[in-house]
């Protein structure tokens, strides 16, 4: 059963389901989001619904970009013999 | 009578013992040991024990309350999965060095005073240094000496910082400092303590070494050495303000540091700096939910850590490879070892029914509990990189994505079983977190399971593997090396040496040239001149009044003849010089 479970996630031919079951999940994620009940909330973008699902996707492509930045531009990232 | 033994103490006693055995014998002995420390410690209640005076300084080399148990606790489970993982191997100087490396760790959580705080914390850099040499290879050997030279400089500035502490309280005793009244002693401590929590700019040492270690090796250093050093920060520095801004850096630090790595237990090694980062901005927070926080963190981190150390090593071991790069498609035969992995990934990156959701989030409510906005909304990007990184980017590279066309088989069953533990312990604390709670030091008021906060994360988590999947290209592993800190002391020492080559060599070589040429034959006209006039000024003159003192003492002898009438007249002209002498003044005056 684990062996099937792993093969979804790495054979091709699952692509598009995987794609389907992403989908249905993260809508799922959003409309729970929506109807879940805010009663105590510690700062203001605990009252957003949402809130989660875009400032996750905004770190990610922050994190990205600016991790490539600063490596590429500010030559921390080097050969594999620099320092020998 | 008491039930336990401290646990220091009998790891020593362990670690005498697999020289004197072999084989089975030597194995089986390895799992008894920690088993039999486990056991010690689950009799443990918080109290005091072994106070001596020593050097007319109090010791007290065995004091337990609720902190150092929780750390006890983790350091007792996390010995017997390593020692589980290691079973396998043959290396007899590795099993006394985990022995002796965990149970320093135990000297310093257990330690009531500075002292033998101290020396559990130089047989720690010791044992552990063990670890990394015996991979024996020219790299682990360099990093080894490395990881050697910052964790003895980091002792010396512990010792430095213990004995002005001591002088100036006359208290020998661990316990929370003050920075007003500590001045260089609180200083000089909590560098040391930085050091080996590997807070940036002095983490390099963690993300040099540990990569080189040895498979198993590293299982125990992801554990122990970090997690000592968050322990003596809760104990000795809560509420320092320094070391929110330090964790919150330090969290994202290592996110940034992960996406540009290529090396599998290196992106994990950065993952500890940033994970280590949630525990010290707790600390610094200083609210009982912080401190809390910070220890069930710890916690969670050595069994989480330890698992994902696990899965790395055993794919480098089965596969022989370590770089993205060089790795992918692994999942067709190393399955079992993607959903161990998989589980230890998903409670690093804090996912819901994971150990990690319990405890982090702990630390970002108390931020945000204690009005620090920007430090919980830091933190929660950090969180995002966390699963991108150690959830999605090393997996996807490492076991799924471009086919390496490597078939590694799974490793060995007692290193899938020591797996099958820690992933156990993920899945446990993240659905009964109360047991983990009821261990923590201070009272804990905290339901992790709200319905926001499980959506919210859940959302913060999908939406970055949303943003994963689009942006897959971007991340490609790069087969390069980062620039970090130990730039400083790998460069720095080769342009030393380079300055000591060019510049000082040269200044050296114009002194002694100067001093040989020119300088030299100054000197010696100098000398020649000053004897020149040695002789004709000054010989001359010393002579010259020798000889006019003789001449005269040669007329005086003339004069005295014995013959009465020469008397008179001598007398009667010097009377005649005395009284005309005025005279003859007078006449020349007028």
């Amino acid at each position: 059963m684990i062996g099937r479970l792993v093969n979804f996630f790495g054979e091709a031919r699952y692509r598009k389901l995987r794609w389907r079951l992403l989908a249905a999940a993260l809508a799922l994620i959003l409309i729970i989001d929506l109807l879940v009940p805010r009663h105590h909330t510690e700062h203001f973008w605990d009252a957003i619904p949402g809130w989660g699902a875009v400032f996750g996707f905004a770190s990610c492509v922050a994190i990205i970009f600016v991790s490539k930045f600063i490596g590429h531009k500010g030559r921390i990232m080097q050969g594999e013999d620099y320092y020998d | 009578m008491t039930e336990w033994m401290h646990p220091a103490l009998l790891m020593l006693l362990g670690a005498l013992l697999p020289p004197l055995t072999r084989g089975a014998g030597q194995k089986l002995l390895s799992l008894l040991v920690p088993l039999l420390v486990l056991y010690s410690v689950s009799q443990m209640v918080p109290s005091t024990s072994g106070e001596i005076a020593f050097a007319g300084v109090e010791l007290v080399m065995f004091q337990a309350d609720r902190l150092s148990l929780v750390f006890a606790w983790v350091f007792a489970i996390m010995s017997v999965i390593g020692n589980l993982y290691a079973w396998h191997t043959e290396g007899t100087g590795q099993r006394v060095a985990a022995f002796l490396y965990a149970g320093s760790a135990f000297g310093v959580v257990f330690a009531g005073d500075w002292l033998t705080l101290l020396i559990g914390w130089e047989v720690m850099a010791f044992a552990s240094a063990y670890l990394i040499f015996a991979s024996r290879n020219a790299k682990a050997v360099a990093a080894g000496f490395r990881y050697l030279l910052v964790h003895v400089a980091g002792g010396v500035l512990l010792f430095g910082g213990i004995v002005l502490h001591g002088l100036q309280t006359g208290s020998w005793l661990v316990g929370p400092l003050d920075a007003g009244q500590g001045g260089l002693a609180y200083w000089l401590i909590l560098i040391s303590f930085l050091i080996n929590a590997a807070v940036p700019p002095l983490n390099a040492w963690l993300t040099d070494a540990y990569p080189e270690a040895t498979v198993t090796g590293a299982v125990f250093l992801s554990a122990f050495t970090t997690k000592t050093a968050v322990y003596v920060l809760i104990r000795n520095y809560p509420g320092a303000e320094i070391l929110v801004g330090l964790g919150v850096a330090m969290a994202l630090y290592g996110v940034v540091f992960a996406v540009l790595e290529n090396d599998c237990r290196r992106l994990l090694a950065y993952h500890i700096v940033s994970q280590v980062g949630y525990m010290v901005a707790g600390v610094g927070i200083g609210t009982e939910m912080a401190l809390n926080g910070a220890a069930s963190h710890a916690f969670a981190h050595i069994l989480y850590k330890g698992l994902l150390f696990m899965g790395a090593g055993a794919v480098i071991m089965m596969a022989g490879r370590r770089k993205l790069t060089e790795l992918g498609g692994l999942y067709r035969t190393m399955p079992l070892t993607v959903v161990l992995y998989m589980i230890g990934a998903f409670a690093i990156s804090a996912f819901p029914l994971f150990s990690g959701f319990v405890s982090k989030s702990m630390v970002v409510s108390a931020a945000a509990g204690d009005h620090r906005a920007a430090a919980a909304l830091l933190l929660t990007v950090a969180s995002s990189g966390t699963f991108l990184h150690t959830g999605l980017k090393l997996p996807y590279y490492m076991f799924f994505g471009k086919d390496s066309g490597l078939r590694p088989p799974e490793p060995p069953l007692n290193m899938l079983l020591a797996m099958g533990i820690a992933a156990a312990f993920c899945i446990g604390i993240g659905v009964f977190p109360q047991m983990l709670y009821a261990l923590l030091p201070y009272p804990v008021d905290y339901q992790p399971y709200t319905g926001v906060h499980v959506t919210e994360s859940l959302g913060i988590l999908m939406f970055t593997l949303l943003a994963f999947v689009l942006l897959l290209k971007h991340l490609d592993p790069e087969d390069t090396i980062s620039l970090d800190t130990d730039w400083v002391y790998r460069r720095g020492a080769a342009l030393f040496m380079r300055l000591a080559k060019g510049p000082v060599q040269i200044w050296e070589q114009m002194l002694i040239t100067l001093g040989d040429g020119a300088g030299l034959r100054l000197m010696h006209r100098l000398s020649r001149l000053s004897l020149m006039a040695d002789i004709r000024v000054v010989d001359a003159l010393v002579n010259g009044v020798a000889e006019t003192a003789r001449q005269g003492g040669l007329v005086l002898r003339r004069m005295q003849t014995g013959v009465v009438s020469h008397y008179a007249f001598w007398i009667i002209a010097g009377l005649i010089a005395v009284l005309g002498l005025p005279l003859i003044a007078g006449i020349g005056a007028r």
